[in-house]
């Protein structure tokens, strides 16, 4: 077992390398450093710099090093835990970074045990309930969930709160607690702020984890163990969720590393419908103002995020599957 | 040993053998038959077809054009048709200035209804790009001795009083094109890597998963925006549109190679791999006459099942701002001019592009199971 | 096939199921009649698609689900002493129903390695039988340990914790058989239980469920397509054919007085070791039909070697007893 995790961490560091080269092209690919629309911007205000000051400027920003030291510089700090400074707003990214990254996960957690504890209950009802008319209005469901955009449904939710509850609903709190120190009423506030997102984010998640578990409860169903287990005398519901369910949550575990990078993405573009503290509008807003260092190191984080969570989700697998884990 | 039981002669075997013995349907029109079969697939066939054909004939659809500003009905909001002793008909909006807000206040001329005709003469276009016309499937039938004749915006306008109704056929053009170009693209490129990574195995294999583990680290929609913020935002349009196609194709090709590389690795350990080698078959000819039929199939159905997923990132880019940008069309683009939820509470036609995305997603979702029901009904 | 003289356990009479699928509708089981006298051990022989093992299921009420069992009685009488029970009277998952199956009447199948859930230790699911149908719930792991002794199985305390993928397919199949006898049934139901085993596992499965079933006193529905199996295991034969039982015999008078033309022709495709000059490999022509198709009159008639013309594609032939001291029953025109 030490070994299986051991392996899987080694290959993780080195995936995670991996990754901030990529991000770190991605950047320098980018046409139009910074600088360059820095100096638009000063110029628009009428300012005039000239060739010292603007040397200057290259120099602090790094602009003219050849790329191997500006990645080393970056690399070293990021070591350090000094993830270099935000163009925009003058601050060390880390600062910014790490409260929202706290939503961020907070809010792909939630929304995955939702997902979770929605889709297998009814996955199962409906593959055990098979042309019934709920298994029909389940996979309207499904589909609608797969088919509408996230950010859509956010508008949606919005619009409809707003005109018929009179909801303040934009956010993870209401004005009132935004800068209050925490307590049990913020705590609350947030829950009743928590629950529109995760459902907006978790609809397209939860519907396909509900068709892929009455997939894979329809095959396991057919399976003869399931024959043998009826051939026992076992209580049908035993037979189900004790045999067939436990069979068929494998490739649900196995799925969890696929639905993870879903979540992620749908929290990127639902929280700027929402206008929610995480880190989705900070990565959107310095990709189209082209801030570098803030922009590679939101992606390396959300990648490193879905490296972990694979490592996560394959222990959980190997906890679910005997056959993982005696290998 | 015991005794006999004494048999008749056998008769001839020939008298024995019937037509109906042996049946034989070929797996292509088995699936052809099961597709039929199901009712929501062929539904959303025959509708992503009339879909196709209103988008790729848009002008001749729309009765305004899609790009056509008109200062005196922004925000005009949809025109009810009833029906008169004319026939379909619409009450013309009447635009008054309200000197007191300075905006625009919309009535309904109810006393003077315009009847809507039907294949009337309206703008000039070209069709397809290639015969100039000016008919129209529907549109005003101008009444005489009026100096403009009052339009009719079925989906209403937006700020700048251009036919929503128009704008999202145009927009159709972009989207839903570029999500079936991408995927082809990716199907492709998929096919191709995934076979020789599977076929061939060692370190190309090798190679090919740890690049595919690699781009499937970073998450989709991030992973497209920082891509598609590479782009300089002065590209023309159609340059846009190509590199976009390209960018969404990018990720879409690694769950299809991972896909054929499966299959084919399936096949490759099959007993009839192996009697083709030993036969002296060329690698290249097992690969085309016995690995890709068998996959085919697994192949179309994987690849309708990624498109949705595709217009999806499309619309979703655009919305953000990092996709095709105005003055380019997409339904993306279209919601994003209706982001705010006070624009959407006033003028909520605004958000019709969506119904065209959800629409064209749940036919393209029932496209892509139907085909997986029929292709592999026990898989 | 037809009625009884002797003690029969269980008794099935016209028993019909049918499957609908999108392809039409098959008959799996079409009029089957059928004795398993007390004690002994009855095969029934067929190729794939006749009915058989459908027929095995429907004793214990767990066809599958696009199965139907439409019409027929199936009667069981725990001993010879006690009331017939009309199993198909009670609700498929009804206790009473529960209370039979791996209790009285047990059954083990074909494919051993998916016939035990790969989740769950060889313990945990033996124990789960012993539990369910005992009132005494403190012997559940000493039970099972006996049981898995019984069953010949090397080192039973180290088998109770390993799981099914790492043991060979013999030692499964004996888990497989621990599990269906750890409740002492009168009946064991054995469809095709050596068919995935290589031919000395075979051997050994088989011996061992002979001596279990007189050591235990069951009677057992041996299910298979092996004549050879059949010589070994039997006492009593039936052979079935596109859902129907076309000849029913001792073991002696099928492999020595066959008389239905299907029986003979598959005795005559049995290649034997030291056989002589025989020339061909006999084979009955044709194949199996298509199970959505009905054919007129007797069923096997397109492929018979003796079929008559205008008789036996015409009308379907009755059962008529070949000799009346042994219960010997044919369904052919040829003996009607």
């Amino acid at each position: 077992m030490f070994s299986f995790v051991g392996r899987r961490l080694a290959s993780m560091l080195i995936t995670l390398v991996l990754i901030s080269l990529v991000g770190f092209a991605l950047i320098e690919l980018t046409p139009g450093s910074y600088l360059d629309l820095e100096l638009q911007r000063l110029q628009s205000f009428g300012g005039v710099l000239n060739a010292e000051q603007i040397k200057t400027l290259e120099t602090r920003y790094g602009v003219n090093d050849p790329i191997y030291s500006k990645y080393w510089k970056w690399i070293s700090g990021v070591a350090h835990g000094d993830f270099g400074d935000s163009f925009e707003y003058h601050r060390p990214v880390g600062e910014l970074i790490w409260g929202r990254l706290a939503y961020s996960f907070l809010l792909s957690g939630s929304t995955l045990l939702f997902a979770w504890l929605v889709a297998i209950p009814i996955g199962v009802y409906s593959a055990t309930h098979r042309y019934t008319l709920p298994d029909y209005v389940v996979t309207i469901f499904q589909f609608a969930g797969i088919a509408i955009p996230d950010f859509l449904l956010a508008l949606v939710l919005l619009v409809f709160a707003v005109r018929h509850l009179n909801a303040d609903i934009g956010g993870l709190f209401s004005a009132a607690y935004v800068t209050a120190p925490w307590s049990w009423d913020k705590f609350v506030d947030l829950l009743s702020h928590l629950w529109i997102p995760v459902v907006v984010i978790s609809a397209s998640s939860t519907a396909w984890l509900t068709r892929v578990m009455r997939a894979n409860l329809l095959d396991v169903l057919n399976m003869p163990y399931v024959q043998t287990a009826r051939a026992k005398g076992l209580r049908e519901f035993v037979v189900i969720w004790k045999h067939a369910v436990r069979n068929a949550l494998h490739p649900l575990v196995m799925a969890l590393g696929g639905v993870l990078p879903a979540l992620i993405s749908g929290e990127v573009i639902v929280a700027i419908v929402l206008n929610l503290p995480t880190v989705g509008p900070l990565y959107v807003n310095a990709l189209l103002q082209k801030d570098m260092y803030l922009a590679i190191t939101v992606l390396v984080v959300l990648a490193a995020a879905l490296v972990i969570g694979n490592l996560l989700a394959d222990l959980l697998l190997a906890v679910v599957d005997p056959r993982v884990r005696l290998e | 040993m015991a005794t006999r039981t004494a048999l008749r002669p056998l008769p001839s075997t020939a008298s024995l053998v019937r037509e109906d013995d042996v049946g034989q349907v070929s797996p292509w029109r088995l699936i052809w038959r099961r597709f039929r079969q199901n009712r929501l697939s062929m539904f959303g066939s025959l509708m992503l077809l009339a879909l196709y054909l209103a988008v790729a004939f848009a002008e001749f659809v729309a009765p305004n054009a899609f790009d056509e500003l008109d200062s005196e009905y922004p925000w005009a909001p949809p025109t009810p048709v009833r029906v008169t002793r004319l026939g379909l008909a619409f009450s013309p909006l009447i635009s008054r200035l309200d000197s007191a807000n300075f905006e625009f206040v919309f009535e309904l001329d109810t006393e003077h209804p315009l009847p809507l005709r039907f294949f009337v003469r309206g703008y000039p276009y070209k069709l397809l790009g290639l015969f100039p016309a000016d008919i129209h499937l529907v549109g005003v039938a101008a009444p005489t001795g009026a100096e403009k004749t009052p339009k009719f915006f079925l989906w209403g306008a937006d700020r700048q009083g251009r036919d929503v109704f128009a704008r999202v056929l145009h927009g159709g053009r972009v989207s839903l094109t570029v999500g079936v170009v991408s995927v082809a693209i990716a199907t492709v490129l998929g096919s191709i890597l995934g076979t020789a990574s599977g076929y061939y195995g060692g370190w190309i294999d090798n190679l090919m998963q740890r690049a595919i583990e690699l781009i499937q680290t970073f998450p989709t929609i991030p992973l497209w925006a920082a891509l598609t913020a590479i782009l300089p935002p002065d590209l023309p349009v159609t340059q846009r549109y190509i590199f976009i196609t390209i960018i969404l194709s990018f990720i879409s090709w690694t769950g299809l190679a991972r896909q054929v590389r499966g299959k084919v690795l399936s096949y490759r350990a099959a007993d009839y791999t192996a009697a083709a080698q030993a036969a002296g078959a060329s690698d290249l000819r097992i690969i085309l006459t016995h690995l890709a039929p068998n996959s085919l199939s697994h192949i179309i159905v994987v690849a309708a099942l990624a498109i949705p997923g595709t217009i999806l990132g499309e619309t979703a880019l655009s919305f953000l701002g990092l996709g095709m940008l105005p003055p380019a069309v997409s339904w993306g683009v279209l919601i994003r001019e209706a982001q705010q939820v006070q624009v959407i509470l006033r003028y909520p036609w605004l958000l019709l592009p969506g119904v065209a995305v959800v629409l064209s997603v749940l036919c393209f979702s029932f496209l892509g199971d139907g085909l997986r029901d029929a292709a592999d009904p026990y898989g | 096939m037809e009625e009884t003289s002797a003690d029969y356990i269980v008794s099935i009479q016209d028993l019909r199921v049918r499957f609908r699928t999108l392809l039409g509708i098959s008959q799996a089981v079409d009029g089957v009649s059928l004795q398993i006298p007390r004690g002994k051990v009855l095969g029934v022989v067929g190729e794939s698609g006749c009915g058989k093992s459908v027929t095995g299921l429907s004793i214990l009420q767990i066809v599958p689900h696009r199965g139907e069992i439409e019409s027929g009685r199936i009667l069981f009488k725990e001993s010879a002493e006690a009331a017939s029970a009309e199993l198909l009277a009670y609700d498929r998952y009804g206790p009473e129903m529960r209370a039979i199956r791996g209790n009285l009447i047990s059954m083990i199948f074909q494919e051993p390695m998916t016939s035990l859930n790969p989740c769950y230790t060889i313990g945990d699911q033996v124990m789960e039988a012993v539990r369910l149908h005992s009132q005494d719930k403190t012997e559940t792991k000493a039970r099972a340990l006996d049981i898995l002794r019984k069953v010949e199985m090397p080192n039973p305390e180290r088998i109770l914790g390993t799981y099914p993928h790492q043991l060979s397919g013999g030692m499964r199949q004996r888990a497989m058989i621990a599990m269906a006898l750890s409740c002492r049934p009168v009946l064991l139901i054995a469809d095709e239980p050596t068919t995935a085993l290589d031919v000395t596992t075979e051997a050994q499965i088989l011996e061992l469920m002979r001596q279990l079933q007189a050591e235990i006193g069951m009677s057992i529905l041996f299910i298979t397509h092996n004549m050879g199996v059949v010589a070994q295991m039997c006492d009593e034969v039936a052979v079935m054919y596109l859902g129907k039982v076309v000849e029913q015999a001792s073991v002696d008078e099928i492999f020595y007085n066959p008389r239905h033309p299907y029986t003979i022709s598959l005795l005559r495709s049995i290649p034997r070791v030291g056989g002589g000059q025989r020339g061909q490999l006999e084979s009955i022509k044709g194949t199996v039909p298509d199970p959505y198709t009905r054919i007129s009159g007797c069923p096997f008639h397109p492929r018979c070697p003796v079929c008559i013309e205008g008789v036996c594609d015409t009308v379907m032939p009755e059962v008529s007893q070949v000799s009346a001291a042994d219960s010997h029953f044919v369904r052919c025109h040829l003996y009607a």
